[in-house]
């Protein structure tokens, strides 16, 4: 709280008092305030159609990369033809895929959710494959012996395992998901905070910009700690198990 | 001990005992850069059913391969293992096993480890009273919601111990469990399994290199030499229990072993 006061008063100093930001670039707090407040409406909806985009596309890839990632991390043989698929797709960024999504989807929201889909789901697989692979030798020798059968070996043994390494591929394919919003909501989204930063870039209204910049921010640091807070609670686990 | 009574008043069905035949059983362990390894070389042995039988010797002798292959974890290259006269077709919860690492799953508390095997079996629903009567006979009840990693060594072991036993195994196999354990916890523990091997009288086979270990609990010792692992000599220990550490007997039997493991040494 103290350190967002602190950040506001020297945004004013830089801006309206001393000058040294000039504008039109860099507007004083006071403007960019009224901008927001001016088109609230718009903003909010905006907020609204952002969060729905990222949220199908971040589950969505999310989803598709966990099972990926155990079928890949579990069978030797879909291991051995899905890594090189994966290494082949997985790096291209978003933006390469922008023109063969549009003609694949016609609707522009179904095309921006894949994309984020996409982006979401190269590091959530990785991840997974590592956490499966990773499975210690130990902890599955010790369930056979305790009668498991295959389920039980790769839904009560390998993925709880893997959990940490999950997390970690959700969290990389969270911040991805951001990135990948912005470029999503150029392929003829109607609403969206991505498409609010290029209307307003268009008619040279930074404060505007600055607005929604702001508001992004808060959007995507909430995502983030909600995603802490589920994490916290799966791995409780973990606790005193290692620097939590 | 309070064990002991809980033992008597529990209505459950009497574990069937495993007799265990070895015969002429060789592994070889062949590494990708081409060297061979002659883990076990023409093993024989039989255990009959509710006996206690230790495997001691040397590191390499092969005694843990040994005990994983009756576990099922592991095929031999060469031979015949079988258990009840039926071949092993890979493991099975009637044949426990306590690894010399715990092994608990670290994501769950005492409790659901202990669970575990019923929960891999389908059967909780009918068994769940059977969880809180191992959780009082390895003395963990008051620390079941504990997870592993705030357990002690020996508070570990039992629970492994009580994970393993509440499938009503026919056979335990036991592979230096105890050899991590500070002295004091390892005699306690000896104790304990020596007890829950007289009521249940189930077939023991225990991997150990501590020959004191060996006298104390088993019928019969099995001495083996490494590399190739071979059985050298098989003592019957004819002393009733419980048995006494300082006895005569028991430390004739100490030197007759350890100049017989000295001299497989050479």
């Amino acid at each position: 709280m103290a350190g967002a006061i602190c950040a506001l008063g020297l945004w004013d100093l830089i801006t309206l008092k001393l000058n040294w930001a000039p504008l039109p670039y860099f507007p004083g707090p006071d403007r960019v305030f009224q901008g927001m407040w001016e088109d609230r409406t718009i903003l909010l909806r905006s907020a609204y159609h952002s969060l729905l985009l990222q949220m199908s596309g971040f589950l969505t890839g999310a989803a598709a990369g966990i099972v990926s990632g155990v079928l890949i991390g579990w069978s030797r043989r879909l291991h051995y033809c899905g890594m090189p698929v994966l290494k082949f797709i997985g790096p291209i960024p978003a933006t390469a895929y922008v023109p063969l999504v549009m003609v694949l989807f016609s609707d522009a929201f179904v095309s921006g959710s894949a994309l984020i889909a996409l982006t979401v789901w190269f590091p959530v697989t990785m991840l997974t494959t590592s956490g499966i692979v990773n499975v210690p030798v130990a902890l599955l020798d010790v369930a056979r012996t305790l009668g498991a059968g295959r389920m039980y070996l790769v839904f009560r043994v390998a993925i709880p395992s893997a959990m940490p390494n999950i997390f970690l591929g959700l969290f990389m394919g969270l911040g991805a998901s951001f990135l990948t919003l912005v470029v999503a909501e150029t392929v003829g989204v109607k609403a969206g905070l991505g498409w609010y930063v290029k209307w307003q870039q268009g008619y040279l209204e930074y404060a505007k910009v600055y607005g929604a910049l702001i508001l992004m921010a808060i959007f995507f640091s909430s995502l983030m700690t909600l995603l802490f807070k589920i994490r916290d609670h799966i791995l409780g686990w973990q606790q005193g198990l290692i620097r939590w | 001990m309070a064990a002991e009574d809980k033992e008597s008043q529990a209505h459950r069905p009497e574990a069937i005992a495993s007799a265990v035949q070895i015969q002429d059983v060789s592994k070889v362990y062949r590494h990708p850069n081409g060297t061979k390894v002659v883990a076990l070389d023409g093993f024989s042995l039989s255990v009959r059913e509710g006996e206690m039988v230790s495997l001691i010797g040397p590191s390499g002798c092969g005694k843990s391969t040994l005990l994983r292959m009756i576990a099922g974890l592991e095929s031999p290259t060469q031979g015949d293992l079988r258990v009840d006269g039926q071949p092993i077709r890979g493991p099975s919860a009637t044949r426990g096993f306590m690894f010399q690492d715990p092994s608990l799953f670290p994501w769950l508390n005492v409790r659901r480890n202990i669970q575990a095997g019923l929960v891999a079996r389908g059967v909780l629903h009918s068994r769940r009273a059977a969880v809180e009567e191992y959780l009082e006979l390895v003395g963990l009840a008051p620390f079941a919601h504990l997870y592993p990693h705030q357990l002690s060594g020996g508070m570990a072991q039992r629970a492994a111990l009580a994970r393993a036993l509440i499938n009503d195994p026919q056979l335990l196999l036991l592979d230096e469990p105890l050899g991590a354990l500070d002295q004091f916890t390892r005699m306690r523990m000896q104790d304990e399994v020596l007890q829950l091997w007289r009521v249940r009288r189930i077939t023991m086979l225990l991997v150990t290199h501590d020959i004191d270990e060996a006298i104390y609990m088993s019928d019969r010792i099995v001495i083996m030499t490494p590399s190739p692992g071979r059985v050298e000599q098989v003592i019957t220990v004819p002393q009733d229990r419980p048995r006494h550490r300082n006895d005569a007997r028991f430390l004739a039997l100490r030197s007759e072993i350890l100049e017989r493991l000295n001299f497989t040494g050479e």
